[in-house]
């Protein structure tokens, strides 16, 4: 990757941006698509004449799915290379593991994937969405008299932290609904976790008790593909328990035939098949870009266009690239989103977004069968959970990413 | 539902027929609900396109114009009006009408209703059972009518069911009714009519409650039964995919005492292998699709195989005798190969297709047995017999055994060792290619898909008895069967680290697995 650095000679001219996604290892079936994303509005941004008269320069690392190399390959960029921002990680755990080099080393991080909440840091900014701006309402749908009337649920993620908070909230959220311990079944399964058979008969006998059953799926990367072919041969059909899944995008679903899988459901802020002219422009050049016409796009893509055009915005409103200035131009920005409506950069450091309710059709995309009415913003602690509903980000007035409004201190409950 | 009762009733008043909507119209809508109510009043009008709208629906090819709401269907090229059947031009206007899960499960209902007449057995067996699912009321007229003339007597068991199941949960049925449909429902035994007979329980009649009990009993009995050869079955399908993935590690790590960290690596460029044959298939001669497993177990091995040797002769052969280098330069092998395959195909996962054979699942005797699971146990099988063959009836094999056990001896028979070892070496591996084909349908095919095998190989060859065959068969079967048996109770995170922790415990009692063997292995 040394090919970008190479064009450095001009240094001074260029403004530098980080890429930090994985490239190799377990990761790279997601990261790499975001890599090439970035490299696309950086590129395009730069046809547009840079920013402040300069020119973009990315620099790209791959942190190999290595969570310490993260944070190595993180102060690499920002000490070495002296980057003004950086788009990156994917899992939770990547991003707690740059979080200090972040902090120390006063830069900035754009994550652009779905996360389990319960964070606001000041060098962060989380252009995914929280566990309200895409589980709650989820579940909500599923609860609906079009979702089926859902009375009974079955919590299935792969073992780690995020499914473990968002099941957490959900279960919270059911309860506060009036739905009975009974009728929860919470199950967990390894990373990279392949036999399905016991668990998908065990969803199938949680169904059979004569209630409405649904499967919220928080299940992580390539387990999915096992999941839905075992899910497919034992006859488990989208009109007897539909499986919600939060993981799962075009890009996953390119590895299965998804004629067994018609009417899943996923929930996402963005999906390729919504029509709106942004969004058939970004396909039309992400498909140019990759010389492959049949490339999809997803939503965490979508995460870093919002991310980075908020970043071009801030740093021409502070007019200079400095992380500093740009963090304090950042909240308040907005950008539109590619579905149809327009994000607002949060004062905890989340952004506004619309949430789309998917249903997966023959041919490996999402029909959109239901979505939220305005943008939900996003909230950096869960309102579900002890402890952290209590707590407020706010980086403009309180300039505190954990403030408790019952003690009325800055620094969690 | 209820709209469809009071459609029904509508349509039963006569007169007030003319104030029942449209059900074309309520096709043509905007909204799922309008749709549904569509589906059910078309289902409901004894109109005799029915049918044919129906399916249209459920395939995709019922039309709408919005302007006017027309409705049209598609069949083949040709586009027809669906209320007339008359051909129609074709319109770029045309919106497909839309469903959603809501949508489907009314079609299903109500193509249930439809077909409980249809001439095909299989048909109406489909259809009593979307019926049983759906329990709705409004087919119970049409269901005594096809029971009353149907002489398939499986079909006619499935009925019953599906009238009792529509019967218990119908509002206002007498006591003599519901007790007269509850044996049908248990005599169905399964998970659905547990539920149903659950769901009596809050019945204000004490008989009712009575008989229901005793139900569910009797299925509970039945069910625990069943789900304890269940989770066998489970656990031999584990052990056969255990056993695929290690018997090429039996080989290489057992045989051979090579320490092979690119073992996994061997499984991926066999699924990968297939997945390019499945492609070649696709383009070329789509008719061979169904063979294209078949075709790609012998592509598998050779390439497989082939790379085996490669890696024997420039690698390996250099460092026997030096099994920490060795491992650590498979190790090597290991990466480069994964990072080779997603420079190649890309990081994200590559679709192989299952041929017809291999998908769905049959009933047997209450087991949900599915055929890939099925297919693949065997093949596992005849690939251990077909290895067994080989290393105990071929000269091939009688050289290997002669080599693995006394290499100096072997080679003043005048046996060429270096020859055999890199032959041995590719037997090992282009066996794991092979598993790598029966994989492909089951799992991933990605740059990953070997390590998530690795260390359950190595598992499985040193519980076995390294050098064993015998022992790798007997060590999957049993792993994959303790595994499955312990995971409904203790979830699968936990079975998983029960079951590392147990095989610690064992290789400190047996260092030499459940069954030694004397060879090369255990000399050094």
């Amino acid at each position: 990757m040394s090919a970008f650095g190479a064009g450095g000679a001009r240094a001074e001219e260029t403004i530098k941006v980080g890429i930090l996604h994985s490239l190799s290892g377990t990761m790279a079936i997601s990261e790499t698509t975001l890599k090439d994303a970035m490299l696309m509005l950086i590129a395009e941004q730069n046809a547009k004449g840079g920013v402040l008269g300069k020119k973009l320069e990315p620099v790209v690392v791959d942190p190999a799915s290595n969570w310490p190399l993260f944070a190595e390959k993180a102060r690499e960029l920002i000490s070495k290379d002296k980057v003004s921002a950086v788009f990156g990680c994917w899992t939770s755990v990547s991003r707690k593991s740059v979080l200090p080099v972040f902090k120390e080393l006063d830069n900035i991080l754009f994550y652009p994937v779905q996360y389990e909440g319960e964070e606001s840091e000041r060098n962060v900014f989380y252009t995914g969405a929280a566990p309200n701006q895409q589980a709650i309402p989820a579940v909500d749908y599923l609860m609906s008299e079009d979702g089926g009337g859902t009375k009974r649920w079955v919590l299935e993620g792969t073992d780690y932290v995020y499914p473990r908070t968002t099941n957490k909230i959900l279960e919270a959220y059911l309860k506060s609904k009036g739905v009975k311990d009974e009728d929860i079944m919470i199950n967990y399964t390894p990373f990279g976790f392949s036999d399905w058979q016991t668990e998908v008969s065990k969803i199938k006998a949680f169904g059979s008790a004569g209630k409405k059953t649904a499967v919220v799926s928080t299940v992580n990367g390539d387990a999915n593909v096992p999941f839905y072919k075992e899910l497919g041969n034992q006859g488990i059909k989208a009109t007897d328990i539909p499986v919600m899944a939060f993981s799962v995008g075009e890009e996953e679903l390119a590895g299965i035939d998804t004629k067994p899988l018609v009417g899943h459901l996923a929930a996402w802020n963005y999906f390729e098949s919504i029509k709106t002219p942004e969004n058939e422009e970004f396909i039309k050049k992400w498909q140019a870009f990759k010389k492959n016409p049949k490339a999809v796009t997803n939503d965490p893509m979508e995460a870093h266009y919002i991310g980075f055009n908020m970043w071009v915005k801030a740093v021409e409103k502070a007019g200079t690239a400095d992380p500093d200035k740009v963090i304090a131009a950042l909240p308040g920005i907005e950008q539109k989103n590619l579905t149809g409506g327009t994000a607002t950069m949060l004062p905890n450091h989340h952004i506004t977004k619309p949430v789309f309710i998917g249903e997966i059709e023959g041919n490996g995309q999402f029909d959109v069968v239901w979505k939220t009415d305005k943008l939900i913003p996003g909230e950096a602690w869960s309102k579900q959970l002890e402890g952290s509903k209590d707590l407020e980000a706010d980086w403009v007035k309180l300039n505190c990413g954990n403030y408790n409004t019952k003690t009325k201190k800055c620094g969690g409950a | 539902m209820i709209r469809l009762l009071t459609l029904l009733a509508l349509l039963l008043a006569g007169p007030a027929l003319a104030q029942a909507p449209d059900p074309y119209a309520q096709l043509a809508g905007d909204g799922y609900a309008e749709i549904e109510a569509g589906v059910a009043g078309l289902a409901a009008s004894g109109d005799p396109r029915a049918g044919a709208v129906l399916s249209a629906l459920s395939d995709g090819r019922l039309l709408a114009r919005p302007s006017d709401k027309a409705l049209f269907m598609r069949q083949g090229a040709a586009l027809v009006d669906a209320k007339t059947g008359a051909p129609a031009a074709d319109d770029p206007s045309l919106k497909a009408v839309r469903t959603n899960n809501r949508v489907r499960r009314g079609i299903e209902a109500a193509q249930g209703q439809l077909n409980l007449v249809s001439p095909d057995p299989a048909k109406r067996r489909e259809a009593a059972d979307a019926v049983f699912k759906a329990r709705d009321a409004a087919a119970l007229p049409a269901l005594d009518t096809a029971l009353a003339r149907e002489k398939d007597a499986g079909v006619r068991q499935a009925m019953t069911e599906a009238r009792a199941a529509v019967v218990l949960a119908k509002s206002g049925t007498s006591e003599a009714d519901k007790l007269a449909a509850i044996p049908a429902i248990q005599a169905r035994g399964d998970g659905d009519a547990m539920g149903i007979l659950r769901g009596l329980q809050a019945d204000p009649s004490e008989g009712v409650r009575a008989a229901a009990g005793r139900g569910i009993a009797a299925i509970e009995t039945r069910l625990a039964l069943l789900r304890a050869l269940q989770n066998v079955w489970y656990g031999i399908s584990l052990g056969s995919v255990l056993l695929l993935a290690a018997i090429g590690l039996a080989i290489t790590f057992g045989v051979m005492g090579i320490i092979n960290m690119a073992h996994g690596e061997m499984v991926m460029l066999g699924a990968y292998t297939t997945y390019l044959v499945q492609e070649a298939i696709r383009t070329k001669a789509p008719a061979l699709f169904p063979w294209s497993l078949a075709i790609s177990i012998p592509c598998a091995f050779l390439v497989a195989g082939l790379v085996g040797v490669l890696i024997e002769r420039c690698i390996i052969r250099f460092l026997y005798g030096r099994p920490l280098e060795t491992l650590l330069a498979t190790f090597g092998v290991s990466l480069a190969l994964q990072q080779g395959v997603r420079s190649i195909f890309g990081p994200t996962n590559r679709e192989v297709g299952a041929p017809a054979f291999m998908s769905g699942a049959f009933d047997l005797f209450g087991l949900s047995i599915t055929w890939g699971r099925l297919w693949i146990i065997a093949f596992a099988f005849a690939v251990f017999l077909g290895l067994l063959f080989v290393l105990r009836k071929t000269s091939f094999g009688l050289k290997t055994r002669a080599v693995t056990q006394n290499r100096r001896m072997a080679a003043a028979m005048g046996i060429r060792t270096p020859y055999v070892d890199a032959l041995t070496f590719g037997l090992g591996s282009g066996i794991a290619g092979i598993a790598g084909v029966a994989l492909s349908q089951i799992d991933n095919v990605s740059p990953n898909l070997g390590q998530g095998y690795i260390i359950d190989s190595f598992l499985v060859v040193v519980f076995g008895g390294v050098g064993n065959l015998w022992g790798t068969l007997v060590a999957a079967l049993t792993l994959g069967v303790v595994n499955k048996l312990a995971e409904p109770y203790i979830g699968a995170v936990l079975a998983k680290i029960g079951l590392l922790i147990f095989i610690i415990l064992f290789i400190q009692k047996r260092p030499r697995g459940l069954f030694a063997l004397k060879g090369r292995a255990v000399e050094s």
